[in-house]
């Protein structure tokens, strides 16, 4: 069904998709004329498939549960941010924060991601084809990330557990972020995370892994005079 | 929050439609900044002639017409609600002095050989409406919606801020050092009307230009002496920059084609623009100072 932002409403869009019958078998969508609107396909909790064709705005897709959404554009800030689980396919370049404080699912952008990229992820998997700015996976708590390009300064800075996997150059590396031992586990994770992603000319042992240090957990008794 | 937009025109294609294209990117930030706005537009440059933006607040036009016409003999008038643009061959030093001393509710927005400033308090589409956006044409324009928080919702509070011939700033942000700044400027001789951030920038911007460092040297200063959040667009009689601070929170967007340059807070400001789809879409870097211009 084709659901165009020029005739129809965001909300109403928004509307149709967040409320779809529970027995009504077409689960395809294409949604055209974006023109940067914010909160598209915002909410959205049950399997389909969505296409938006064009530039969306903050906060696409953001709370996703299972919808499988491609957005053949640019998003702006917060794209999947708080995803719980779905696929969200951004075909063109993220603003700052995309996949923000999200639970699980998956992110994939083709294009680069600006700063603050993954902060504070819960468990989601993001995989950047390109770049990934500064302060990404800042506070990440738990999923993976997997940057083909290079990253910015402060990567994983305050980390508590999450993988970050990057194949190029890494700016500098946050407070408490350190590189780690690339074991088999990591090695198939990125492996099927690639595959997920449809990326075929890059293989697994080309990333470096990155992790927490583990020395932020704690109070530590001789850094007293600091506080 | 606020919202900010500029179009710079690399070819004549649009020249005409300027007013068209930049009132549509400012309606569209109005959810950014709903307390005033405001733009500026670089149009007709003159060798000789000077351009006063004034802003008259209630007096009554043609009464200012006969008394300012007393004091700069040929000088043209042309209103457009409570703003008058005053052409005349006067030195700018002496024009500037007639007004203040004789005219105290005339505020001067700004001036140049280029330049037209236009800015109220109130909803953006309505100020844009109020001064006939639509109809300008012009090289480049920049525009600004303004959600305040540090200062006081005035006219004197609206940006864009011109703090220098032909020169304009607009700003999304706050900083954090403007007093001391401001103080330091004052000392070296800026004026400052109001208790406004960005006009201290811009009073940065114009005390660096008239030490005859580039636009490009003064952003990249800029970035160590001014602390505090920042997307700006300074605006010269050549063209237009754009510089983000290093942490990058305030969001911006370019579009370049090869008919024109553009920048908004959001891809929405320019999701009308005339072949968008198709132009290189980017987000200036942190830290980088960014310009277009003759």
């Amino acid at each position: 069904m084709k659901l165009d932002l020029k005739k129809k409403k965001l909300r109403e869009i928004n509307n149709t998709l967040q409320n779809l019958d529970n027995k009504k078998n077409d689960r395809d969508f294409v949604i055209i004329n974006p023109e940067g609107s914010h909160a598209l396909c915002a909410g959205l909790n049950q399997e389909m498939k969505v296409l938006i064709k064009g530039h969306v705005g903050y906060y696409c897709g953001g709370m996703n549960q299972k919808a499988y959404l491609t957005i053949d554009g640019n998003v702006g800030t917060g794209v999947a941010e708080n995803m719980m689980s779905g696929t969200v396919h951004v075909k063109g370049n993220a603003s700052q924060s995309a996949g923000a404080t999200a639970h699980g699912g998956l992110l994939i952008i083709d294009g680069d991601a600006s700063s603050r990229c993954g902060i504070s992820m819960k468990g989601i998997d993001i995989v950047v084809k390109g770049s990934v700015g500064h302060m990404s996976a800042f506070m990440a708590q738990s999923g993976t990330m997997v940057v083909c390009g290079d990253a910015g300064e402060a990567l994983g800075d305050s980390l508590y557990e999450a993988d970050i996997f990057v194949k190029g150059s890494v700016k500098s590396l946050g407070a408490d972020c350190i590189e780690k031992k690339m074991e088999k586990k990591h090695l198939d994770k990125i492996s099927n995370l690639l595959k997920k992603s449809e990326i075929k000319n890059i293989k697994p042992d080309n990333f470096k892994r990155y992790g927490s240090a583990r020395k932020l957990y704690n109070f530590n008794i001789d850094n007293v005079s600091s506080y | 929050m606020c919202g900010i937009v500029g179009i710079y025109l690399k070819t004549k294609k649009f020249e005409k439609n300027l007013g068209k294209l930049l009132s549509v990117m400012l309606n569209n930030m109005e959810s950014r900044g709903p307390d005033s706005a405001g733009f500026a537009i670089y149009k007709d440059e003159s060798k000789k002639m000077y351009k006063f933006s004034l802003c008259i607040n209630d007096l009554n036009f043609n009464k200012f017409k006969k008394e300012i016409s007393k004091k700069i003999k040929k000088a043209k008038l042309n209103q457009i609600s409570d703003h008058v643009i005053l052409k005349t061959q006067k030195q700018p030093k002496k024009v500037i002095e007639i007004i203040n001393s004789n005219f105290p509710k005339v505020s001067i927005v700004g001036y140049g050989r280029s330049i037209e400033i236009f800015k109220q308090v109130g909803n953006p589409k309505d100020v844009v409406k109020k001064f006939k956006l639509d109809s300008f044409s012009g090289t480049h324009g920049i525009g600004h919606t303004r959600m305040a928080t540090e200062s006081a919702i005035t006219t004197n509070g609206s940006h864009p801020y011109s703090t220098g011939e032909d020169e304009c700033l607009v700003h999304n942000g706050s900083l954090s050092n403007h007093n001391n700044l401001r103080r330091k400027l004052t000392k070296k001789g800026n004026t400052f009307n109001s208790e406004n951030d960005t006009e201290v920038a811009a009073g940065y911007v114009s005390n660096s230009l008239s030490n005859n460092k580039s636009l490009k040297d003064t952003l990249t200063s800029a970035l160590k002496d001014l602390d505090g959040f920042y997307t700006f667009i300074a605006g010269t009689r050549k063209g237009f920059a754009v510089v983000r601070d290093e942490i990058a929170c305030k969001p911006a967007v370019i579009a370049e084609t090869k008919n024109y340059v553009a920048i908004a807070s959001e891809f929405q400001a320019m999701a009308h623009l005339p072949d968008v789809n198709n132009a290189k879409i980017f987000e200036p870097e942190p830290g980088i100072v960014y310009s277009w211009g003759k």
